[in-house]
């Protein structure tokens, strides 16, 4: 393939098939994502969301098609995976802060320990970092000290301090309390209207209606309609996003 | 990652968690089962003194029963009892710290090589820690005595190895199998999560391990080692059956200097005991505490 340029998709996912042991969870899903793109994954649970984010930046492998992201061949056996994630921020559903730094620590460590990177700069792009997540004031706390909505802010954070091309959020709300829900969200909406390339899968639906710019619905480890949030949400045509939307909304 | 340096205690690690919100999931599994250190930490701390208690009593038992008086019997425990503990008691101190000092080092490579991706790595290192973990501490230290030459030709030099350098060398061997399953448990007891975070940074598995996880099963892994101290301790005067000069060696020499009469065994075993159990005890207490402290929800 030419060399990847900004009219080509920033994730190109084609026909991805996998399995964990004989158990086919993906079977043949195909998207794509330009740059600048927010995208939404919506499907009932055990559809096969989680694990197509988490194969974009390789953290599970695939027995079939083709994922690459801003050209890198996921498939490729000489893949660089180190490099790879340096492009593709990804951010859990359980946090996953390191629980024995503070947060200011979590959110440097990899520009320092990946890229190398002067611990002033990082420091201060940290601090900015935080800024951005509204938490200035709890660089030195450590993620017990946080509640849920912050230790997810700050894990965003970690992420950002990559500078990544593409942002995966794994379900990021699904263990918050309904409360700090809203402050994880208007820090993702934020990111996205940078510019940040993000690919969510989530339950909020009217989040996703508001911010997405394309909606995926996943079931059965196959996407059965996509669309804008408008046509899909007001105008779905498959049966079965028809049934799930009647039970979410 | 310098400007904080003092060092607070670390929530959900060092000092109970703030929030319940998860940061890890809880440890729910213990790393080993009930410990010799929990049954001596369960002793009440006057166990001492009825450990002392046939010391003081046995003299006046013997007086009535020959011509062996109080004073004889006290006299001649305490004659010995400074050359019995420095050349003896302090010496199965030093045994146990250099073999904890080697097991420990050893172990640590050996646990390590356990968790390692490359089945060449793991596997050995799997076969050995098992080999080691099973095996009598006597049969170990009886090999090593006798396979071990007692001298090494070093480019010219002979070098003459000691007993007591063996039986350092025997007693690391079972600690170094076990400190070598305490690291494999401490590595796997923190979440796969926090593996898949660092990966999903570009961490390498090197950084990984070393920056995310080992710090993370530092304090967890303290009791535990601290518990096969106390046990490495305890079992030092395994090294009088191969002749070396610890204490139970010694106490049988002096026995024997002091025409061997039978009333002096309990009065000299005692001492031994009482001075093990002075030492162990404290150090199984703290690792209650320890145990405690760190069995706070992840």
């Amino acid at each position: 393939m030419a060399k990847w340029t900004e009219k080509d998709p920033i994730v190109l996912i084609k026909d991805v098939h996998k399995y964990f042991g004989d158990l086919q969870v993906l079977k043949g899903v195909s998207m794509e994502v330009m740059k600048g793109e927010v995208v939404c994954i919506i499907g009932p649970s055990g559809s096969g969301k989680s694990t197509l984010i988490r194969c974009v930046n390789a953290l599970n492998d695939i027995q079939g098609g083709v994922i690459k992201v801003r050209g890198i061949d996921l498939t490729d056996p000489k893949l660089d995976k180190l490099a790879l994630r340096r492009r593709v921020g990804m951010v859990f559903q359980q946090y996953n802060l390191f629980p024995h730094k503070t947060a200011i620590e979590n959110i440097m460590m990899a520009p320092m320990l990946v890229l190398k990177e002067k611990e002033e700069d990082v420091r201060q792009h940290a601090r900015q970092l935080m800024k951005k997540v509204r938490l200035e004031d709890k660089e030195n706390a450590y993620p017990g000290e946080l509640s849920g909505g912050q230790q997810q802010r700050v894990a965003i954070a970690r992420s950002l301090a990559m500078s990544p091309d593409v942002m995966l959020f794994d379900e990021v709300t699904a263990a918050l309390d309904p409360e700090t829900v809203k402050e994880v969200l208007v820090t993702i909406k934020d990111l996205a209207q940078e510019g940040m390339t993000c690919i969510l899968v989530t339950h909020e639906m009217g989040f996703a209606r508001e911010i997405a710019d394309h909606i995926y619905f996943t079931d059965n480890g196959v996407i059965v309609e996509h669309g804008s949030p408008k046509t899909f949400f007001d105008d779905a045509k498959d049966p079965r996003t028809k049934e799930f939307l009647s039970q979410i909304l | 990652m310098a400007a904080n340096k003092t060092r607070r205690a670390i929530p959900g690690i060092g000092s109970a968690s703030l929030t319940d919100l998860p940061v890890l999931h809880p440890v729910t599994r213990r790393m080993d089962g009930p410990t010799t250190t929990q049954w001596l930490a369960g002793l009440p701390w006057w166990t001492a003194l009825l450990l002392m208690a046939p010391l003081l009593l046995w003299p006046f038992y013997v007086q009535a029963a020959s011509k062996f008086t109080v004073m004889t019997a006290f006299g001649t425990l305490g004659k010995w009892i400074p050359f019995l503990f420095i050349s003896g008691f302090l010496f199965n101190i030093l045994i146990s710290m250099f073999a904890m000092l080697f097991g420990t080092l050893a172990g640590a490579a050996l646990g390590l090589g356990q968790v390692s991706k490359f089945g060449v790595i793991r596997r050995p290192a799997w076969f050995i820690t098992q080999l080691f973990r099973n095996s009598p501490w006597l049969v170990i230290l009886f090999i090593v005595l006798l396979a071990l030459p007692f001298e090494i030709v070093v480019f010219g030099y002979i070098i003459s190895i000691p007993d007591w350098m063996k039986a350092v060398f025997g007693l690391s061997l079972p600690i170094m199998a076990n400190i070598s399953e305490i690291v494999r448990g401490a590595v796997q007891s923190v979440p796969t999560a926090q593996w898949e975070a660092s990966e999903s940074l570009a961490f390498t598995r090197r950084q990984t391990m070393w920056r995310i996880i080992l710090p993370q099963c530092f304090k967890r892994m303290i009791p535990s080692w601290m518990n096969w101290y106390a046990i490495l301790t305890m079992a030092t005067p395994l090294c009088s059956l191969l002749g070396v000069e610890e204490i139970i060696t010694l106490s049988r020499q002096a026995m024997e200097a002091e025409n061997n009469h039978p009333e002096l065994l309990v009065p000299f075993y005692s001492f031994a005991l009482a001075l093990f159990f002075i030492y162990c005890y404290p150090i199984a207490r703290i690792t209650i505490a320890l145990e405690r402290r760190h069995a706070v929800k992840l």
